[in-house]
């Protein structure tokens, strides 16, 4: 899983523009050389709900659960033999010149859909 | 003639074509020459030419043939007349008990799953031949085709297909070339000298190198017919399934890139309501084979994979050129091939601007390979008139129609070095 952060005053319209642009070819070519599983820029942090249950009840909040500058703004679910190439990929992503991709292998549970 | 016998006769030919590979496949099996299997199943071809005009075309005629053809065989190795190297073999099986040895002969001919179809492809597409013998040999002993037919297709004098044809035989029977499917890391290796065949005649067919006619349909239909077969066979290649679709998804255009008057129509001009739609959905599923088999797209799926971003178009507006790009960027790396690169500056130019088009049109100016191929001037002063750069255009145009050798294309070119003199795009 690569999980792309940044400041999302950080981009201008037409940049936001671009950088869907050059997202989308790259998710085009992670798919034409079988890497590609899914990816989606996310929505603006101020659209975001928090929801917690404690004690049986549900706590619903407005806003994302941490006020940090860099935000989680999308991601990208590819297909690496290891993390060397993971890494180069995330090096690919167009986010990755203005904020930061995490790159974080994901635990393969037996039972989950698919 | 009377009418029966004239019904005969077209029946013979069809039976023939759908039944021969069969037959020498089988044939070739038993003999162990390619060359001596071809020649007994003529002999049955002869007397079914004899007996069908009078007694009728039998209700099995596949099976008929197999029949005459095998005891053509068993009469010959009865006689010791046979001359290949299987002779020694099979004259001693037969002198040891005769009834024995004629049981093997009936499995030998009985093919179900059709290994032998596949062998003979293997054969006729062995890497001893050279390219053009293995394109004869293949439509000859596959494709049913008279050695007139051949020539015909690719307009070179019969005798000249007949000469590679008989050479093509004697050099598998030198090189002692075995009747079997290869394994492993050579199965992938021959494979591609299969597709390559295959490839060839459809190219042949769909805009043809020479001759008055710009398609030939049959050879096309021939390509696609042995295509289909060798994918039922190696149902686990994915490269197969990648060039049947592409041959698929190529063949539903037919109709639509042929003017009244025979002339080319491009892809973006055609009238897709004219596209064959049940080739597209064959060419879609056979690319969603490929797709499933491979990790990456091997160069046909990738090919494939282009066409079927045109076929899901239903206007020229609508084609995802972005995906486009994506796949000709693994199909340049993967062939490193300087037409492949000037393909993809185009789809480049379609999805981001001709900016980005001209940028790998403008590294490929000193690639010595392309220094008269007339597209890349052409693809040149395209993007350069639509940047605004009209004289820079004008001088690539006229550069253009020096390089081409079709009149009608040396024409357009003019006009639009003309029309980027006026500064018009």
């Amino acid at each position: 899983m690569l999980l792309i952060y940044l400041d999302e005053q950080a981009l201008s319209a037409d940049e936001r523009e671009q950088c869907y642009r050059e997202s989308t070819q790259l998710a085009h070519q992670l798919d034409v050389a079988g890497q590609y599983v899914a990816a989606s820029p996310l929505q603006p942090a101020s659209t975001a709900t928090s929801v917690r249950v404690r004690a049986g009840k549900r706590v619903v909040t407005d806003g994302p659960f941490a006020e940090t500058k860099e935000q989680l703004g999308g991601y990208f679910l590819i297909d690496a033999t290891d993390l060397e190439e993971a890494i180069a990929i995330a090096a690919r992503i167009p986010m990755a010149r203005r904020g930061t991709v995490e790159v974080r292998p994901v635990v393969h549970l037996a039972d989950l859909p698919d | 003639m009377p009418a029966t016998a004239l019904d005969a006769h077209g029946a013979i030919d069809a039976v023939w074509r759908i039944e021969s590979a069969r037959l020498i496949a089988g044939l070739t099996r038993i003999t162990g020459d390619v060359g001596l299997a071809e020649d007994l199943a003529q002999d049955a071809l002869v007397v079914a030419l004899e007996r069908w005009p009078e007694s009728g075309v039998p209700d099995n005629p596949g099976a008929w043939l197999m029949a005459t053809a095998k005891h053509r065989a068993i009469d010959q190795l009865r006689r010791g007349k046979m001359l290949d190297r299987k002779h020694e073999q099979l004259g001693h099986e037969l002198d040891a008990g005769r009834d024995s040895a004629l049981p093997d002969l009936d499995a030998a001919i009985d093919d179900p799953i059709g290994d032998d179809l596949l062998r003979l492809m293997f054969i006729a597409c062995h890497p001893v031949l050279s390219t053009e013998a293995r394109v004869a040999l293949t439509l000859r002993l596959l494709g049913g085709l008279t050695t007139d037919e051949i020539a015909r297709a690719f307009l070179v004098p019969e005798s000249t297909v007949a000469q590679r044809i008989v050479r093509a035989k004697r050099t598998l029977r030198e090189a002692r070339v075995p009747f079997e499917v290869p394994r492993g890391a050579e199965l992938t290796a021959r494979l591609a000298s299969v597709l390559e065949v295959i490839y060839l005649v459809f190219n042949e067919g769909y805009s043809a190198t020479a001759g008055d006619d710009w398609v030939r349909p049959e050879l096309c239909e021939d390509a696609l017919r042995l295509g289909r077969i060798l994918a039922e066979l190696v149902s686990e290649e994915p490269e197969v399934h990648g060039l049947v679709g592409l041959l698929e998804i190529q063949a539903s255009r037919l109709r639509a890139r042929v003017g009244p008057a025979g002339d080319p129509i491009l892809l973006a001009d055609q009238d897709r309501t004219r596209w064959d739609q049940l080739l597209v959905r064959r060419g879609l599923a056979a690319l969603e084979r490929a797709e499933y088999l491979a990790g990456a797209l091997g160069p046909y799926a990738l090919q494939a994979a282009i066409a079927a971003c045109h076929a899901r178009a239903r206007t020229p507006e609508e084609t995802d050129w972005t995906r486009i790009t994506a796949l000709y960027d693994a199909l340049a790396q993967l062939t490193q091939s300087p037409v492949v690169e000037v393909n993809r500056a185009v789809a480049y130019t379609m999805a981001f601007g001709p900016a980005s088009g001209l940028e790998i049109a403008d590294a490929l100016v000193s690639e010595p390979a392309l220094a008269k191929y007339h597209l890349l001037p052409t693809v040149r002063g395209d993007f350069l008139a639509k940047l605004g750069r009209f004289e820079e255009a004008r001088a690539e145009f006229e550069r253009a129609a020096a390089l081409t050798r079709n009149a009608r294309e040396r024409d357009l070119l003019r006009a639009r070095a003309a029309g980027c003199a006026r500064g018009e795009p």
